[in-house]
């Protein structure tokens, strides 16, 4: 081994106060396509069995590869998991944004790079870093992945284990348990494992011999732990799919798109390893569609003729969905549409997060249409949704879509075991032809029998000689006949209504935090609840307010929302989107309290954090 | 044959009857619900499980004017192979009737309709063409004849689109073509196509009274009287049935279908065998080239799988299958638990 230039330029000197144990963030960038994921993984569930709560996200561009990509990893004792903009950490082997890297970070921040060139290609050896107000270790990453001599085709991917290996050394992160997360990526295969560990190991010995540890950031292991024990690690489209497959999925069609695939190719898999019968037949179909007019066709087509149907889309395979959505909410057919939101309008930003798509979907279709929705926030509850959204949508025979998004869906987040399904599957009203005989024959498909909105159909293949009905987007009276009279269309639509005032009561209410004495409160849904719960708590603490809040988790709105919010002073709805689309459809709901309501929406690519969220409502007194 | 003659299911002609159409008298479409009554009446059809469904246009209002024991569902415009993909997944005991139009096939549905056929999704799929849309009042559709003139679309300036050699070269299992003036024609083709296994598609020429029955129109009552040129005569036999009427010894083909049944061809064309494909592609393009109508069976592939085989799902139909089967045990959960990281 050559012997390296340790001067660590420029100088910087010893961290001499306290340290900063177990809160603070990474940012690893990368070049995507390079593999880095599989170090970026290795590290975040490294800490995760150390007992130290972590939270990684990944911000990657929409391309295959060699543009930037960056990979948080926030570490925080007290268990905050919400995204923050700001790391103090950075690992880098992007020379391209190397610039704009360093001048992101604090004053005492800390820089690894390497002092050449994973690929050879730039000149990380001439390079003098701007500031020298931060901390720089320097690694010799070719010099070491050579060492392992890999295959040429994997030398760039590998080559990511360097900075496992002196990331480990500089901040503490047990070798043990990056051993075992690399065994768990390669599922326990030796080979892949002894290349990948050996060459961490290198790293991590070399930097031990080399690097003096000047910065003020260290991982503890936390041994009770209290945030990590009996939990596990998932991405909200992986643990949708799960939950889909508890729901006893019949029929799967979709169109691939950016950021929903996962969900079906988790599916695909799953699927294919817990249902079959036992002649190894699937109890279930799954199709890959032509478009999403044709993924949202057949599970519409799926839906009608019985079986549990859905598909998983972004916000350019919604607005192709609008048609087909539009029939099923008037022809009045079950079926699950998961979005996966992503930043729109248009194509938008297809890898950056958003919850754009909370009032289009809501109201999908032209004419007088109202959807279903369901608003998961976190891993627990794209599970739950995962099954139960088929529960809702037989129950009232309408489109139940679920609005996950980028930042849910494709990044690991930990998590409880999920529970399995309290509740035997609510298939709805389905008039059998046992049913059908003992009516003697008498049933109207669009009746409203028991007074909520909701009648029953019956399947095709109902061996019942008054079982048929002809099911139709076309106006219709009870019995689903052709009907261009206006009281049958008046008719109809005012059930419609009162079946989604029906549905206001049965869909998951919201979940209240209360504290004695606040005058203010956030109303919020999704994925900002980690941003949400942590900014109440610096309310608190640094400014001694205190602050209730409500998550919705259903549209249309639970009347509880509305008796909730009259309670105070002063709503923040607090969102992911430009337009503050919740706030909009709370005013159209509780008119009477929309000057109390305050918009707090922001759309940037990123997750909401704490802090912003904190500065405005201490802004917007 | 006598109203009182039942069929194997004990059931008359009538019980077979939709709605009384409120298409235009005269109209072609009209023909074909009555052929396609008669032929499931024929055929003992359980209507129980029979799924009648369209798209939007004249044509997809027509379910509702035959088979009225039969779920159907007129979905919207041009998507009618999507919602039927996803039926016969859900349940393969259904046996589906789809009608179309050529706009609806043809214009706004033809992707649906190239990909449908290229799985070889379970169904009948009668397409009732007229190259016009009826509906809006007259329109040139994609299979409107280049050159064509009508008093409300002027002259359309576009070739037309074959749906028969669009389903072959998407690798369609059955394809014919009629007019809707050959009730027996349609019959013979109709049971054929219910004892196929994957996608039947069966063009018919359907002529508009209202809107496109001009004389220079390969899609009006005269054109199709005066051009046609009937490739077989199709004849459909199955179990005890015996129709081997006129068939001439040596002149014949017999095309077994997969329920036992036959379709048994009288050839007019010696050169045209409905198994070669490449031989299905040259009558196509003579008759284009002579603007004639070649009706009768242009191809048939029994071997292909359907998209169904093709899924390996159970014999039971996905929609009936019980809970225990469709929701894993706990026990499975925990397995799938203790395999994430945790």
């Amino acid at each position: 081994m050559t012997v390296v230039d340790l001067q660590q330029a420029p100088a910087t000197q010893l961290h001499s106060g306290q340290r900063i144990v177990n809160d603070f963030s990474f940012v690893v960038a990368t070049t995507n396509g390079t593999g880095s994921q599989t170090s970026n993984n290795t590290l975040l569930r490294a800490l995760f069995k150390m007992g130290v709560p972590a939270t990684g996200k990944n911000l990657f561009p929409s391309n295959i590869y060699g543009l930037p990509t960056w990979f948080y990893i926030r570490v925080n004792k007290d268990n905050y998991r919400a995204h923050r903009s700001q790391a103090e950490v950075l690992v880098t082997y992007n020379f391209d944004t190397f610039a704009e890297d360093i001048a992101a970070l604090p004053p005492g921040g800390v820089c690894i790079y390497p002092m050449d060139a994973p690929s050879g290609k730039k000149k990380w050896n001439v390079v003098t870093p701007s500031r020298d107000d931060i901390y720089y270790y320097r690694i010799p990453v070719d010099e070491l992945t050579a060492t392992m001599n890999p295959d040429q085709a994997l030398k760039e991917y590998i080559a990511n284990m360097v900075y496992v290996g002196a990331v480990a050394y500089l901040f503490n992160i047990d070798m043990g348990e990056i051993e075992r997360a690399l065994s768990y990526h390669f599922s326990g295969k030796a080979k892949p494992i002894s290349m990948n560990f050996g060459l961490v190991k290198l790293a991590y010995d070399w930097a031990k011999d080399n690097l003096q540890k000047i910065d003020p950031y260290w991982c503890e292991a936390m041994p009770d732990a209290t945030f990590t024990k009996d939990k596990i690690m998932i991405e909200g489209n992986a643990a949708a799919a799960l939950g889909a497959v508890f729901g006893g999925v019949q029929f799967v069609a979709w169109y691939p798109i950016t950021p929903s695939s996962s969900v079906a190719e988790n599916l695909q898999s799953y699927l294919a390893d817990y249902r079959h019968d036992e002649e190894g037949r699937a109890t279930y179909a799954i199709v890959q569609a032509e478009d999403e007019l044709a993924a949202i066709g057949m599970i519409v087509g799926a839906g009608w003729a019985g079986a549990r149907s859905m598909t998983a889309t972004s916000g350019p395979g919604i607005s192709l969905m609008a048609e087909f959505t539009g029939l099923a909410y008037f022809a009045e057919v079950p079926a699950v549409i998961w979005d996966i939101q992503r930043m729109g309008p248009s194509t938008g930003l297809p890898t950056r997060t958003s919850q754009g798509d909370i009032i289009f979907t809501h109201f999908l279709g032209h004419g007088d249409t109202r959807q279903v929705v369901l608003l998961p926030a976190n891993m627990e509850e794209c599970f739950r949704f995962g099954w139960e959204a088929f529960d809702f949508a037989e129950r009232l025979q309408t489109p139940v879509f679920v609005l996950s998004d980028l930042d849910l869906g494709m990044n690991q987040h930990v998590c409880a075991k999920f529970e399995y399904p309290e509740r035997p599957m609510d298939r709805g009203k389905v008039l059998t032809a046992e049913d059908l005989q003992k009516l003697g024959g008498q049933w109207a498909r669009y009746k409203d029998v028991d007074g909520d909105g909701i009648t029953y159909r019956t399947l095709p293949g109902t061996d019942h000689p008054n079982a048929a009905y002809f099911t139709r987007g076309t106006g219709h009276n009870e019995n689903a006949g052709y009907s261009e009279k206006v009281e049958d269309w008046h008719n109809n639509l005012k059930r419609l209504a009162h079946k989604m005032n029906t549905a206001r009561e049965l869909l998951p209410q919201p979940v209240v935090q209360q504290n004695k004495g606040a005058k203010i409160a956030i109303v919020s849904y999704g994925s900002n609840d980690y941003a949400i719960q942590e900014a109440i708590d610096y309310l608190k603490a640094r400014h001694d307010i205190s602050v209730d809040y409500l998550r919705i988790l259903a549209l249309p709105l639970s009347p509880k929302v509305g008796e909730f919010i009259n309670g105070y002073d002063r709503v923040y709805v607090v969102e992911n989107n430009e337009e503050g689309q919740m706030a909009q459809l709370m005013r159209m709901d509780f008119p009477q309290k929309a000057p109390d309501l305050v918009s707090v929406a922001r759309c940037n690519g990123m997750p909401l954090d704490a802090e912003w969220i904190m500065s405005q409502v201490l802004e917007r007194k | 044959m006598g109203r009182t003659k039942t069929n194997e299911l004990g059931l008359l002609a009538a019980d077979y009857n939709g709605r009384p159409s409120t298409l235009c008298p005269g109209c072609g479409h009209n023909s074909i619900s009555n052929q396609i009554q008669q032929a499931a009446f024929e055929h003992s059809l359980d209507q129980h499980f029979v799924v009648k469904m369209s798209g939007i246009g004249c044509s997809s209002k027509t379910p509702a004017y035959f088979m009225g024991r039969s779920h159907a569902f007129n979905t919207i415009h041009g998507r009618m192979p999507s919602v039927t993909t996803g039926v016969m997944l859900a349940n393969h005991q259904l046996k589906a009737i789809g009608v179309s139009g050529d706009g609806d096939t043809g214009n706004i549905g033809f992707s649906q309709f190239k990909h449908l056929v290229r799985r070889n999704v379970p169904m009948v799929y009668i397409i009732e063409n007229n190259g016009v849309y009826g509906l809006t009042k007259g329109q040139f559709s994609a299979t409107a004849d280049y050159g064509q003139k009508t008093k409300y679309a002027g002259k359309n300036e576009l070739p037309a689109i074959d749906l028969c050699a669009e389903a072959l070269l998407a690798d369609c299992s059955f394809v014919a073509r009629s007019f809707s003036g050959d009730a027996k024609q349609i019959r013979s083709l109709l049971r054929a196509a219910f004892s196929h296994r994957g996608t039947a598609v069966i063009d018919i020429i359907s002529p508009c009274v209202t809107f496109n029955d001009a004389a220079d129109s390969t899609k009006s009552y005269f054109w199709g009287k005066e051009h046609r040129e009937i490739l077989n005569e199709v004849g459909f036999v199955r179990g005890q049935e015996d129709i081997a009427v006129d068939y001439e010894e040596g002149k014949s083909q017999d095309v077994q279908l997969h329920d036992g049944g036959w379709v048994r061809l009288k050839k007019l064309d010696e050169s045209h065998d409905p198994t070669d494909r490449t031989s299905a592609f040259r009558v196509l393009e003579q008759a284009r080239k002579e603007q004639v109508i070649i009706t009768g069976l242009i191809y048939i592939d029994q071997e292909r799988s359907t998209l169904v085989e093709n899924a390996r799902i159970t014999d039971t139909p996905l929609v009936n299958l019980p809970e225990d089967q469709l929701r894993p045990s706990k026990a499975t959960l925990d397995q799938a638990l203790s395999e994430l990281f945790g």
